[in-house]
């Protein structure tokens, strides 16, 4: 085999309202009316599976959205209000066979053990195609619809905290042995409670006893995954992650990036461990360039400014994205996660238009070949950190 | 001429992690696989019933400081895979217990908002309260709640993901591209809620849902547990359904309404029931009695005498005489994270009525246990278990029943087939769904937001 010819890129989808761009509600097809029904969400995950997309993410938050950093904004321009994120996920499970589907969770304000148990859940209703995107919010009006924390906390902090929620998650989803369930009629016993373990977590931030009340999920451990803004969030992808997105702006970031996750994985001692390590753009996909720049650029005229981002805003066909995604993979990226400008739009270009592209150059799959979430992403199944070698 | 019929509600309980449900059974299958809950869920709604129930418990239940290993064990989170039977159901009830202890008015508001917007109106919320410090080990603020405040916290926990639920009223999101503007309303969401359990303010970010809010069940069967269910319940899940046990707990219940401005149709009342189908009344008696023998082990037997008598008991044999020693008075120690534990009030005097039952009848351990606990609510042929449900309610005992099959998932399947056609020949039961939401097959208005009360 050639050099040349590496491992098939990885393409997920990040699912958000009407699309990235804030005017994306007002563009045709976009059906902003139809946010909160379940149809629309299952068109979406329909039309990324026929893409044969590795997973899609569900953007979630515990307040209003706003693009004020502290408070409500008062506007009416844009989409407002939002459905929970592992609730439309498991909606739409049933509903598909092969694609992941990874629901964001804000760490910062929820229980690590109703989030392990209700991720579990979804990779059993999904039989094996659960994952978690985590976030910290550093919202002070979040934080008002909890009224638990009083004062406003540092991001190191909260980072912090959320490597404990998810190493929590992650010791729950592990409370239960794969084969604890013994249904032992001779014996009477349902369960092996030698296979069933107390994870005793204590940390600054909470204690949890477990075992959690739901059996180990289907992959064991889902994939855990966090978007790295900066650097500050490496230390939590090292530690807590299977998967980091970061929002490089050229190959040279990402290549900058991917160093210094690598670094922070060897510096928390997990260097050897499977950490892909995806690029996050915004894109607008059209027919030629010039039509993409100008949808671009008419929407940023409906929106009455220039919409900006922490990632790379693309503008381009689905040939030249193609280009820049086989480019910066060489500079380290094991995949993608695309912010599809307007979904109703960009979501069909990419699974009609960039897909196949990408395999004309032998760069993705031509059909779904694994069955999990952790065998699309080549992720193996875990051991479970408590079970004893068989002896 | 009598009154009309009352129509009967109907419930289906997903077998639970207690001794009804028989996991020993050649048809048992799995307690978590998503298939058992697909077949059980498609089995209600084919028969029409109401809704699907779901139970929960935040631990998993220990005795003797051992997890309990006799029972099912394991169960999937509530809000996820209730989301999930919605893709496979097109009017089934969706009914969940949430704990208003170990968790928060947002977060939960949200999550049965966004439940009944995902399912068109199908959200249900069984308010359960607690206030264990075992399990609280598993949760940021742990034990925190003194247990005479955890109907208070109920009660304010439900007011408070009221005022999220109302603080849309629908009609916010226009939408409307050509106009571009999205909300009608700049404030929708806007909330402030000051009480002793709740300090938050700010904006709900789930508009207005199909049902408004959630059916609100309550379980309790306290008094400040019917209190609360008179108050802000919709339906009660009650634990009488024998007819004189039954009418006195529905006249008692019903009769609290008038004080909030109730009317008695606004509260149904639903005691849980077991069931045992046979060709004929004698079969079903027999296999009945096979049944508690499969869910009354010797040790499961030992395990349920040591909750009365709260001492390790394991050195008792359960074919033999009951022990001699007495219970040990106080907080149970022995069994922990189960609610059942509290019916005994006085074991002292359980245990007295015990050995004298035990004594006239010479019923070993186990004997006792099978005769004393758990006998099946209803136990014939079809027919006799379809006259018995529809005298029960029409009597006012109840105004339906949520049924606890001891088998997953098929354990529904012979009611569905057999029991519900004779309540529908008998016109107490619907043929159809008359509406798509739970409201509209429990005979409940939407509920009304209420005025903003001054400044």
């Amino acid at each position: 085999m050639p050099p040349s010819d590496p491992a098939p890129l990885h393409l997920a989808v990040a699912l958000e309202g009407a699309g990235w761009h804030p005017a994306a509600w007002r563009e045709p097809g976009a059906r902003p009316g139809e946010l909160t029904t379940a149809r629309y969400w299952a068109d979406l995950v329909a039309e990324a599976e026929a893409g044969l997309l590795d997973f899609v993410t569900f953007e979630d938050a515990l307040g209003l959205q706003s693009t004020d950093p502290a408070e409500a904004d008062g506007r009416t321009d844009l989409v407002r209000g939002r459905l929970d994120a592992v609730l439309v996920a498991a909606r739409v499970a049933p509903l598909t066979r092969h694609i992941g589907l990874v629901p964001s969770v804000t760490a910062t304000h929820t229980e690590p053990f109703h989030v392990s148990k209700a991720v579990a859940t979804l990779d059993h209703v999904s039989r094996g195609r659960a994952g978690l995107r985590v976030q910290i919010s550093e919202r002070p009006d979040e934080a008002r619809h909890f009224g638990r924390r009083t004062a406003s906390e540092p991001a190191s902090v909260l980072l912090a905290e959320a490597a404990d929620h998810v190493e929590v998650t992650r010791r729950l989803w592990d409370s239960w042995e794969d084969d604890a369930e013994i249904r032992d009629v001779a014996t009477g016993r349902f369960v092996d409670r030698e296979r069933l373990h107390h994870i005793d977590f204590e940390g600054p931030h909470f204690s949890v006893r477990g075992p959690s009340i739901t059996p180990r999920p289907p992959q064991g451990q889902p994939p855990v995954s966090a978007l790295a803004a900066d650097a500050s969030a490496y230390p939590l992808l090292a530690r807590s992650a299977d998967l980091g997105y970061v929002t490089a702006r050229d190959a040279g970031q990402a290549r900058a990036a991917v160093a210094g996750i690598r670094a922070a994985q060897e510096a928390a001692g997990r260097a050897g461990r499977p950490l892909h390590v995806f690029g996050e753009l915004t894109v607008f996909l059209d027919a030629s360039p010039a039509a993409a720049t100008r949808r671009l650029q008419r929407l940023d005229s409906v929106h009455g400014s220039a919409y900006t981002s922490d990632a790379l805003l693309f503008a381009g066909t689905p040939a030249q994205l193609a280009d820049l995604l086989l480019d910066w993979r060489r500079a380290g990226l094991g995949g993608f996660r695309l912010r599809p400008g307007v979904l109703a739009h960009d979501l069909p270009a990419i699974t009609r238009g960039l897909v196949p592209e990408l395999q004309r150059r032998g760069a993705f799959r031509r059909s779904y070949g694994a069955s999990s979430l952790r065998g699309l992403l080549g992720l193996p199944r875990p051991a479970n950190r408590y079970a004893r070698p068989a002896a | 001429m009598g009154k009309p019929l009352k129509q009967i509600h109907l419930a289906a309980h997903f077998p639970g992690v207690n001794n009804t449900t028989v996991w020993s059974h050649p048809e048992a299958g799995s307690h978590i696989d998503f298939d058992s809950f697909v077949h059980f869920a498609q089995t209600a709604e084919r028969a029409r019933f109401d809704f699907l129930f779901l139970a929960e418990g935040l631990r998993l239940r220990e005795q003797g400081g051992r997890i309990h290993d006799l029972d099912v064990v394991g169960r999937p989170d509530t809000f996820t895979v209730l989301s999930a039977l919605a893709a496979v159901t097109e009017h089934l009830g969706l009914t969940g217990t949430i704990n208003s202890t170990f968790n928060e008015p947002y977060e939960v508001a949200r999550q049965f908002a966004t439940l009944d917007h995902l399912s068109g109106g199908r959200a249900a919320w069984n308010v359960v309260t607690s206030w264990d410090a075992f399990t609280g080990e598993n949760f940021r603020r742990g034990g925190f709640l003194p247990r005479e405040e955890r109907y208070g916290r109920a009660r304010e926990f439900l007011a408070t993901a009221n005022e999220l639920f109302d603080s849309w009223d629908g009609g916010e999101v226009l939408a409307d591209p050509a106009s571009g503007v999205f909300l009608r309303d700049a404030g929708a969401g806007a909330f402030v809620h000051r009480g002793e359990q709740f300090d938050i303010s700010g904006r709900f970010n789930v508009p207005r849902s199909p049902q408004g809010r959630p059916v609100v069940f309550q379980a309790g069967d306290s008094d400040e547990g019917r209190e609360f269910a008179a108050a802000d319940a919709d339906a009660i899940f009650g634990r009488y359904a024998t007819l004189e046990e039954g009418r006195a707990f529905y006249a008692d219940v019903k009769g609290r309404l008038a004080r909030y401005g109730r009317t008695p149709d606004q509260l149904k009342i639903l005691p849980a029931a077991t069931f045992v189908l046979g060709d004929t009344d004698a079969e079903a008696r027999e296999l009945a009695r096979e049944v508690r023998l499969a869910q009354v082990s010797g040790a499961t037997a030992i395990s349920y005498l040591e909750h009365v008598w709260n001492r390790d008991l394991s050195a008792y044999d359960p074919d033999g005489p009951l022990p001699e020693v007495d219970p040990v008075p106080g907080e149970n120690t022995v069994a922990r994270g189960r609610a059942s534990v509290r019916m005994f009030r006085d074991p002292l005097a359980t245990a007295r009525e015990w050995r004298e039952l035990a004594a006239a009848r010479k019923l070993s351990i186990r004997e006792l246990v099978i005769e004393t606990t758990g006998r099946q609510t209803f136990i014939g042929s079809p027919a006799t278990v379809a006259a018995a449900i529809d005298d029960l309610v029409q009597q006012d005992a109840a105004d339906g029943f949520i049924l606890v099959p001891h088998l997953t998932p098929g354990g529904l399947d012979g009611f569905a087939d057999t029991v519900v056609p004779l309540l529908q020949e008998r016109g107490v039961f619907r043929r159809e769904y008359s509406g798509p939401t739970l409201r509209d097959h429990l005979g409940l208005a939407a509920p009304r937001i209420p005025a903003p009360t001054g400044p």
